[in-house]
């Protein structure tokens, strides 16, 4: 995982060089053999980036599904940073945002 | 009165005092309420009070200012001390003790003034510091004190003193028993979660070290008070709960915030009496949350920037996690700032958890933000006002009823139009009392179907229900004459309930409410559609006819439609608010009007002229309104038919429908000139011509398209004509006043629409929630 991670990373850079505004990117190309799974990277126009890793136990995922979770996640994300009391890059502690995020991965399982 | 020389000691004390006691942060205390409350707990007897009070300028002056204040706690000290009481002793009379103030919430106060002057050396640091664990009394003189938060230290320095103080206090001395005394009087705690705010503000701080040393302190004068803390609210959170929470409470006391006012805020929370629901906000505590906005950000109506309000909270010494939560619960509009109302619910929040409630998960409703109102009710202010609007269309349809019956008894002979009149009914009555003013308005709302939906936003109820009557009678008048127009003005009547429920008013500025209802947006205007559409029937029947005769008319109904059908609705009472417009709007409809209508215009009359002089009626009207009649001449009989119709009716449709009748006698058209004027005056006119409607309006059109200009006779024409010259005229001014009170109408519409739009626009950020 980290591995791919870490290659999505590399990804995101190059793909910043050229469309600064990639809001949405797809990397369903990372499917290990025996880990099938994707990775999913989205990154935000403040260099945020969301990695959402995905089981392919389920047919796969609709890509606007996928885009729908990461609006979601960019929203609720926005709405965590509002809070003046938060640091940005302590764990996300928000009730709220993590309500938001289970039931959307409830929602998709 | 004269100058009056404090020592520290007392300046200390009584400005804690006069803080006590001015809950308003006027500075000017009134003479009722706590200053009474005060002096009594000196214990003094009440002349001497009385006298006290004559002294100090307060009965000269009706209120208590910081001055007289000061004189007057100098004085009781005076009485206290057993000397007589004068003017020059209060300055005469050295090394005075405190005045001491006995009740339950003054016993710090005395303590206090105990400790006030043994510890004067070691008030300078204590100043103002709500040092809860040291002894009790003093400490909570200095918590009660306003002032910056001193370093425990201080505290433990007041220690040594306690021990003189804590024989004082043989119940839990600490101030905050004391406040706690003062809470369960004023009101069984129950519901006072959060009565404690002020308290609260003390744990806030520095001194966290001194807590625990006066914990112990306190353990050796007395039972540790279990409830120390106000401070930590812990009085405050609902009834018994609270006691157990003391002594937990108790170490949070050692916290003492900063903020100087927390002091004042405590005494504040400390008087607020029970709540009924745990989460709302009493206005004691609404002001003093106030007034900490106001310290942060002097404009009310502004926001704080986030790190103010991180800096600001994290005083409090919530851990940070709880704060972040207490953000996300308050910041309403996800905005990173706070307003009025979601600093008020964030502080609140914070109150509460520092008495030891839990957090909710999701923000109360008392505590929402309010839109529009900053009013601390639980309610929102945009659903009440809502509920306001809501309301509103409900009592147009009432509101049309009343005016039903009666139009519809006017109206009898109109039957189809009877649906429309019901909802026609409305406009008249309620634009004006008068009838004949409401004749106008009838006439008006015909011409302002555009306007009256847009008032009404305005206005809200009253307004709505005329509007609906407006509409409803310009859906009448255009039932009348053009069917298309309904539909239009059936919308008119639907908008303006629309507009009243979603007009709520709202607070906008502070509150941040979640979901504004967008204004909603001024309904549109049918009546250029319907007057057009009504023009054009009358285009397409006229031009069959003849095309002068179509000029003029085709030129007028465009402008006039309106008018002719609120006019016909109304019926009886719109004289016709004669314009020469409105007269030829009469003509441009009545074509159109003639197969609805049946009864207006005398058809009777009609049928008599039936054959021919419909053509020259339309002449007589086009070419009337503008200009003098010069056809009435040719049309002397049908004229004198229609002048004697119009004798019936109002002037107005005499006046129109002289040149109707002009031509009537010949042509169908005529009646539908006339049926227009007849609507707009009474439902006589309609009763009859109702029926004759329908079958002239076949004949008309026939007539119309083959009359000939003037088959005018002459004979008695000559009196026929003046008398419709005179009845011309009239109708004339008539018009001309009904279009002068339109234009005002347009103008006031207009007017609210551009209300409107602005507080769409101020609404508008909030629409996103």
């Amino acid at each position: 995982m980290v591995h791919t991670s870490l290659d999505v990373v590399d990804e995101k850079i190059s793909a910043m060089g050229k469309a600064l505004v990639d809001q949405r990117e797809l990397y369903l190309g990372l499917l290990y053999p025996t880990e099938d799974y994707k990775v999913y990277g989205y990154v935000t126009n403040s260099k945020v980036k969301f990695v959402m890793v995905v089981d392919s136990s389920n047919p796969a995922l609709r890509d606007n599904e996928i885009r729908s979770m990461f609006r979601k996640l960019h929203n609720s994300y926005t709405d965590v940073m509002c809070n003046p009391f938060y640091n940005p890059g302590d764990r996300i502690q928000s009730r709220a945002f993590d309500s938001m995020v289970t039931s959307m991965m409830i929602q998709v399982c | 009165m004269e100058g009056l020389t404090l020592s520290d000691a007392e300046q200390k004390y009584y400005s804690d005092l006069f803080s006590y006691c001015d809950i308003e942060s006027t500075k000017k205390v009134a003479a009722n309420g706590r200053v009474l409350e005060l002096f009594r707990a000196a214990q003094l007897p009440n002349d001497v009070v009385l006298q006290i009070m004559e002294l100090c300028g307060a009965t000269r002056l009706g209120y208590f200012g910081r001055s007289q204040f000061y004189i007057a706690l100098k004085l009781v000290a005076v009485a206290q001390s057993g000397f007589p009481l004068r003017v020059e002793s209060i300055n005469t009379v050295k090394d005075l003790p405190l005045p001491r103030f006995i009740a339950s919430k003054n016993e710090q106060e005395s303590r206090h003034a105990a400790s006030y002057s043994s510890d004067s050396e070691n008030q300078g640091s204590y100043s103002g510091v709500i040092p809860p664990p040291p002894g009790r009394g003093q400490v909570k003189k200095g918590s009660v004190s306003h002032d910056a938060v001193q370093p425990r230290t201080s505290a433990d320095q007041q220690e040594p003193a306690s021990p003189v103080v804590s024989p004082q206090q043989s119940p839990p001395a600490s101030p905050h028993t004391w406040r706690k005394h003062s809470r369960h009087p004023s009101g069984g705690n129950s519901e006072r979660p959060l009565a404690g705010p002020g308290p609260f503000w003390s744990p806030f701080g520095e001194a966290q070290s001194g807590s625990s040393a006066g914990d112990a302190v306190w353990s050796g004068h007395s039972p540790p008070p279990p409830q120390e803390n106000w401070v930590s609210f812990a009085d405050t959170p609902p009834t018994s709960t609270l006691l157990p929470m003391h002594p937990a409470s108790v170490q949070d006391q050692t916290t003492v915030r900063t903020v100087a006012s927390a002091t004042t805020a405590n005494e504040i929370r400390r008087q607020s009496s029970s709540y009924d629901d745990p989460w709302k906000i009493t206005d004691e505590q609404r002001q003093y949350y106030v007034n900490q906005f106001k310290t942060i950000q002097p404009d009310l109506n502004g926001f704080i920037p986030g790190s103010a309000a991180k800096e600001f909270f994290t005083k409090s010494k919530l851990p940070i996690l709880e704060l972040s939560h207490i953000w996300e619960l308050s910041d309403f509009d996800k905005d990173g700032a706070l307003t009025l109302d979601e600093f008020c619910a964030a502080f609140h929040l914070v109150v509460a958890r520092k008495n030891g409630y839990d957090l909710p998960e999701k923000l109360p409703e008392s505590l929402m933000p309010k839109l529009i109102d900053l009013e601390d009710s639980a309610d929102v202010g945009d659903q009440t006002g809502e509920v306001g609007y809501s309301g509103s269309p409900a009592e147009a349809p009432p509101s049309k009823s009343p005016s039903m019956p009666s139009l519809n008894q006017t109206w009898p002979e109109m039957n189809q139009s009877s649906e429309d009149t019901a909802i026609v009914h409305p406009v008249p009555i309620r634009m004006t009392p008068s009838k004949i003013h409401m004749q106008e308005m009838e006439l008006k709302r015909t011409g302002n179907d555009h306007t009256n939906p847009t008032s009404p936003l305005l206005v809200k109820p009253s307004d709505l229900s005329e509007e609906n009557k407006i509409n409803s009678s310009v859906k009448f008048a255009s039932g009348n004459t053009v069917a298309d127009g309904y539909s239009s003005s059936d919308s008119f009547t639907s908008d303006p309930e629309q507009i009243g429920n979603n007009v709520t008013r709202q607070r906008s500025h502070s509150g941040t409410s979640p979901d504004n209802p967008a204004p909603p947006p001024p309904p549109p205007r049918p009546q250029p559609s319907h007057s057009r559409s009504s023009s054009l029937d009358m285009n397409r029947t006229f031009a069959v006819t003849t095309g002068q005769q179509q000029a003029g008319v085709v030129a007028h109904p465009p402008a006039v439609p309106p008018r002719p059908q609120p006019s016909q609705a109304p019926g009886p009472v719109v004289h016709r608010p004669v314009d020469a417009d409105s007269l030829i709007t009469h003509t441009s409809t009545s074509p159109q009007q003639i197969p609805e209508q049946p009864n207006f215009a005398d058809f009777s009359q009609f049928e008599v002229f039936a054959a021919s002089n419909v053509n020259e009626e339309q002449e007589d009207e086009a070419e009337k309104h503008p200009e003098v009649l010069p056809v009435e001449k040719a049309s002397d009989p049908a004229s004198s038919l229609r002048v004697a119709k119009t004798d019936s009716k109002s002037e107005e449709k005499t006046a129109a429908s002289a040149p109707a009748n002009v031509s009537k006698g010949t042509t169908p058209l005529a009646p539908p000139p006339k049926p227009v004027r007849r609507r707009l005056k009474s439902e006589d006119e309609l009763r009859p011509e109702v029926d004759e409607h329908t079958q002239k309006t076949g004949v008309l059109a026939g007539v119309l398209t083959s009359q000939p200009p003037l088959p005018r006779s002459v004979g008695k024409d000559k009196k026929a004509i003046q008398a419709s010259i005179r009845r011309n005229k009239e109708a004339n001014t008539v018009l001309a006043r009904l279009n002068s009170e339109l234009q005002q109408q347009l103008k006031d519409v207009l007017e609210e629409r551009i209300s409107l739009e602005v507080q769409l626009e101020q609404l508008r950020p909030f629409s996103h929630l």
